[in-house]
């Protein structure tokens, strides 16, 4: 007889209990979203990469459309440190559902003081954005390399109790050491990952489509990449992964899970349907209500060796 | 079986309605209205038609042959009626999501986003009112009109196109008892220098309290200058390049002056409808 239970979707993410796997992308998440669906019914709300002080972001365009996904160089436009404590984190507090605090820097000194100042009461976890393309020359960020990434999160690491979630780039050629790198230094969870630096040219003005020259794709377009590190980081560390980048169906959603993801986050997919991440969490019931699957670990990590040798 | 329009959002917390709808309209008719424009009508849901002129939709614009467009298409509202289900557009053919709408037959559906932004405001004081716009920028003022005329207010309408033929919305500005200009380049009556005088007579006969325009930087620096000038404010309904159309992306900022400083604003947000005087 099949089990009409409903299903547990709770997801943990080291010590932080989710009422379900579904959470926004810092960055496509705002208050604004309110408007259209209630955002209780997410796992966690993950904020907008607040900087220290003030910033404007980069020129417009600040964002070009493409085939399977768009590119942006939006910049971090940032209201600083003050206004999150005093408008942010007073709003967020209505909702039950856990809030985390993405946060950048330029210097390891200013991210490490950032830090300490957003570990307050309300905030749930914070997301260490250091692999955004937008901030820095060609696209550097801190987790290029896995120097700088253990450095970066060391340092952070020695600022906040809270749980510490390290968000990395699909643009280094060692993810898996950047992971582990980002491990050893304390993270306790991995968000996999940011967006693909990649560039459009308008061919009838012969001009870059964005005003940044350079922004990061998203989309889905990117999923595979994605899904791939998602795979060799949770094969490869310990800490909780969160994947990240082109997830907009439910087959997705399963597909970062299976391949090893304790949770997700959505992005682009909010553009392009505000409510994609409601009807996701509603999916993913269903979907495990006809499956008589009762729990997320029995889907985690669950991805079997390729078919060998096998024909139609 | 035809399909009818659907509330695509998730029920809104109690107690709050949802400030906008993700629905799927259904089209009655696409059709050109001359050779540039095509006005789009859609039968949606009603929930989605509490809307204010200057206010706007992202539409989810079916991909044309060969092409591709990913994010949603902000349009502003030509029409609206929450009575009949109505909904129109107003667009040009001029990309990737517009040739995609042109695709678009009565009976298909189409993933409308809103209303969305702020709409344009019409305080008691405002008694006389000048629309001045060019091009598409007239379709953002129909909804306007409209409200005008429901409201007992005096209306000149200065209708700019590139050839008289162009000018859209002629008919629709009488209708709602607007007195309408019709100014154009081929005979050099659209120009900044001819219009001026044409404006400051109807200002020194008291028939200007406020100005609207929408679609023309040109027409913009205008109206910005004979504000200062005559002290007449007025709003503007502004575009931008837009992901999200709701604020949470930042990507459709534009700088305005306020006072001395010079601040940045989402249009689809903030706007798209700002005071003229702090436009740029």
């Amino acid at each position: 007889m099949k089990d009409l239970m409903t299903p547990d979707l709770s997801a943990q993410v080291g010590a932080l209990r989710l009422a379900n796997p579904i959470m926004p992308a810092s960055g496509t998440f705002s208050e604004d979203l309110s408007d259209v669906f209630d955002l209780d019914i997410l796992g966690a709300h993950v904020l907008k990469t607040i900087m220290h002080g003030k910033r404007d972001g980069n020129p417009t365009p600040r964002v070009c459309d493409l085939q399977g996904g768009m590119l942006n160089a939006i910049g971090i436009p940032s209201k600083g440190i003050e206004d999150f404590r005093e408008r942010m984190l007073p709003y967020w507090a209505r909702y039950g559902a856990p809030l985390v605090v993405s946060i950048s820097a330029h210097s390891m000194d200013e991210f490490a003081q950032l830090c300490a100042e957003v570990s307050l009461p309300g905030v749930a976890a914070i997301e260490a954005n250091i692999s955004c393309p937008n901030i820095e020359a060609n696209g550097q960020a801190f987790a290029m390399r896995p120097e700088t990434t253990r450095d970066v999160v060391t340092r952070l690491r020695a600022e906040t109790d809270l749980p510490l979630w390290a968000k990395l780039t699909p643009n280094t050629g060692e993810p898996v050491e950047v992971a582990l790198a980002a491990e050893a230094a304390g993270a306790d969870a991995l968000v996999v990952a940011n967006t693909a630096l990649g560039m459009s040219i308008d061919i009838s003005t012969r001009r870059p489509r964005l005003g940044n020259v350079m922004g990061g794709m998203s989309g889905p377009a990117i999923k595979p990449i994605a899904l791939r590190m998602t795979y060799q980081t949770a094969q490869a560390c310990r800490i909780p992964v969160i994947g990240c980048g082109g997830i907009a169906t439910l087959d997705d959603v399963l597909e970062f899970l299976i391949a090893g993801a304790a949770a997700v986050q959505v992005g682009t997919a909010t553009f392009q349907s505000p409510t994609v991440m409601a009807r996701l969490v509603a999916e993913l019931s269903g979907w495990m209500q006809a499956q008589g699957v009762t729990s997320l670990s029995q889907i985690i990590g669950t991805v079997e060796a390729p078919a060998e040798g096998l024909h139609e | 079986m035809s399909l009818s329009p659907t509330i695509l959002s998730v029920p809104a917390p109690e107690g709050l309605s949802a400030r906008c709808l993700e629905a799927s309209a259904v089209v009655v008719s696409n059709t050109p209205v001359n050779g540039e424009y095509r006005l789009l009508v859609l039968d949606a849901p009603r929930e989605a038609l509490n809307c204010q002129p200057g206010q706007f939709f992202q539409l989810l614009c079916p991909a044309p042959e060969g092409e591709h467009p990913f994010l949603r298409r902000p349009m502003s509202i030509y029409g609206y009626d929450a009575e009949s289900g109505r909904l129109q557009f107003l667009y040009k053919v001029a990309g990737a999501g517009t040739r995609g709408l042109a695709t678009l037959c009565a009976g298909d559906s189409l993933n409308v986003l809103g209303p969305l932004g702020q709409g344009f405001s019409m305080p008691e004081e405002w008694q006389n009112l000048m629309l001045v716009a060019r091009g598409v920028g007239l379709a953002t003022l129909a909804p306007l009109a409209r409200e005008a005329q429901a409201r007992g207010r005096r209306l000149t309408a200065i209708c700019s196109a590139r050839r008289p033929e162009l000018a859209m919305s002629v008919e629709l500005f009488r209708d709602y008892g607007a007195e309408v200009i019709v100014v154009h380049d081929e005979d050099g009556s659209s120009t900044p220098e001819a219009l001026r005088p044409l404006i400051e007579a109807r200002i020194a006969a008291g028939q200007v309290d406020a100005f609207y325009t929408c679609g023309s930087s040109r027409l913009l620096r205008l109206l910005q200058d004979l504000g200062r000038t005559h002290g007449i404010p007025g709003e503007i309904a502004m575009e931008q390049q837009m992901a999200c159309g709701l604020g949470m992306c930042q990507a459709c900022v534009r700088p305005f002056r306020v006072g001395e400083r010079v601040i940045q604003r989402r249009v689809c947000r903030e706007g798209p409808v700002f005071p003229i005087a702090e436009a740029m």
